[in-house]
């Protein structure tokens, strides 16, 4: 666990509802009687009630990588980092979904690390994605960023009457195939849920995304049926990805699930005709913060509601 | 990165040790300079390369995402290759071996070993 000084710059933000963009965004959830919803300019009555928490989301900020298609990831992060910090709605925490670092190596994770550390929030929780495992598994990343202690990348933890589940999809890489979460962690997760009531709304977070977005690119999780089939009996479950730095999103009865942009480069969209691979996108100079896409917005239908909020590190 | 393969000087090769690997290291008089496995565009090309026991194959990274190259049963595995960077075996015995990356598992190439 990463603990950080609580302190908090009440400041003021203006949430835009119909942007987004390639990088810096933050997602904001709060949860309030159970259902996550998002906050911003459009239900900021949620946060005057007084009743709820949020965090935030961030993911892909490659710490290390210093290509043209963004120079500065460092930067980048801090970008978000300072709207963080002066959210008017405080988040409990931050959750980082993967790819903390670009090429795993110890001065990437310590970098990392030390950035991380200017968010004043209480903790930061990270889940590994493919490349932070690059050449030694686990190990490296579990230096830095050994959340239970336990020596494993899979966690859950309880915050605010949500049940969190950290996954980790990004060490059974096999030839010409899409990642898997393996048996060993398939069993942990259905052990863990075995204690978590069904009314209980159900955060869980992973790299890759949870469901096939596109196979050719390997942009999905083999056995994520199986975790999915787990998770079904519960009333909310809301999954939060990252790896293809873009907010797309599914709905399955109670299952959202959500990718979410980057703090590092743009991807292109899933087998976006006249580019052929998931190669950083270089866009112009300036426009790397700006938007380029839309803003996904959620809503599950009945009572648990489901919106969120991405907000570009610039935006006019 | 490159620490534990082969170091390349002009005019001649010289070999060091092969740290890991299924297939060791020949003593240099033994590698033959074989071709070379470009990584671009998230693809291998070529895709398929035929060559002698002994030979020594390249690949090098020009994409800007790491890659690696890893056989399928993972006993040979290069270190995160970022641009630029090289990996180099030698496959010392017949056989078909195939390898991925294992950052992009949809990325294939197969090495026919053949005398």
């Amino acid at each position: 666990m990463t603990d950080f000084d609580p302190t908090h710059q009440a400041g003021r933000r203006q949430a835009l509802s119909c942007l987004a963009a390639w990088t810096g965004a933050a997602v904001v959830w709060s949860v309030t009687g159970g259902v996550p919803r998002a906050l911003g300019a459009t239900n900021s009555g949620v946060a005057a009630a007084g009743k709820t928490f949020t965090f935030v989301q961030i993911s892909d900020t490659h710490i290390g990588f210093h290509k043209e298609a963004n120079p500065d990831v460092a930067g980048s992060l801090r970008r978000a980092m300072t709207a963080i910090n002066t959210l008017p709605d405080k988040p409990a925490f931050v959750v980082h979904t993967g790819d903390v670092t670009h090429l795993s190596k110890p001065e990437e994770f310590g970098q990392a690390k030390e950035l991380l550390q200017e968010l004043q929030v209480d903790r930061v929780h990270t889940v590994p994605g493919e490349h932070d495992t690059i050449d030694d598994g686990l190990s490296g990343y579990l230096k830095h960023f050994d959340h239970d202690g336990k020596g494993r990348g899979w966690y859950s933890f309880d915050q605010g009457g949500v049940h969190f589940i950290g996954l980790t999809n990004t060490l059974n890489f096999k030839m010409g195939t899409m990642t898997s979460l393996g048996d060993e962690q398939l069993a942990w997760l259905k052990k863990d849920l075995a204690q978590v009531s069904r009314s209980t709304p159900v955060v869980v977070l992973a790299h890759i995304p949870m469901w096939t977005v596109y196979a050719q690119w390997g942009w999905g999780t083999a056995d994520a049926d199986q975790a999915l089939a787990l998770l079904r009996p519960y009333g909310s479950v809301t999954v939060l990805n990252g790896h293809i730095h873009q907010v797309l999103q599914k709905v399955e009865g109670n299952i959202a699930l959500h990718t979410a942009m980057s703090l590092a480069y743009p991807l292109p969209t899933p087998g976006q005709e006249g580019i052929g691979e998931p190669g950083p996108v270089k866009v112009p100079a300036g426009e790397l913060g700006k938007l380029l896409g839309t803003r996904q917005l959620s809503l599950v239908r009945g009572k648990h509601e489901l919106a969120m909020i991405d907000t570009p590190l610039e935006h006019a | 990165m490159m620490c534990w393969s082969t170091m390349r000087f002009s005019g001649c090769i010289v070999v060091a040790v092969l740290a890991l690997g299924m297939l060791q290291a020949q003593a240099a008089t033994a590698v033959a300079a074989g071709p070379t496995v470009e990584i671009t565009k998230f693809a291998f090309t070529p895709k398929e390369i035929t060559v002698a026991p002994g030979t020594q194959i390249v690949w090098t990274n020009h994409d800007e995402t790491p890659h690696t190259v890893t056989s399928a049963d993972k006993q040979v595995k290069s270190a995160a290759l970022d641009t630029g960077d090289r990996f180099e075996h030698v496959f010392a015995s017949e056989g078909d071996f195939s390898y991925f990356c294992t950052l992009h598992p949809f990325m294939t190439g197969v090495v026919h070993v053949r005398k």
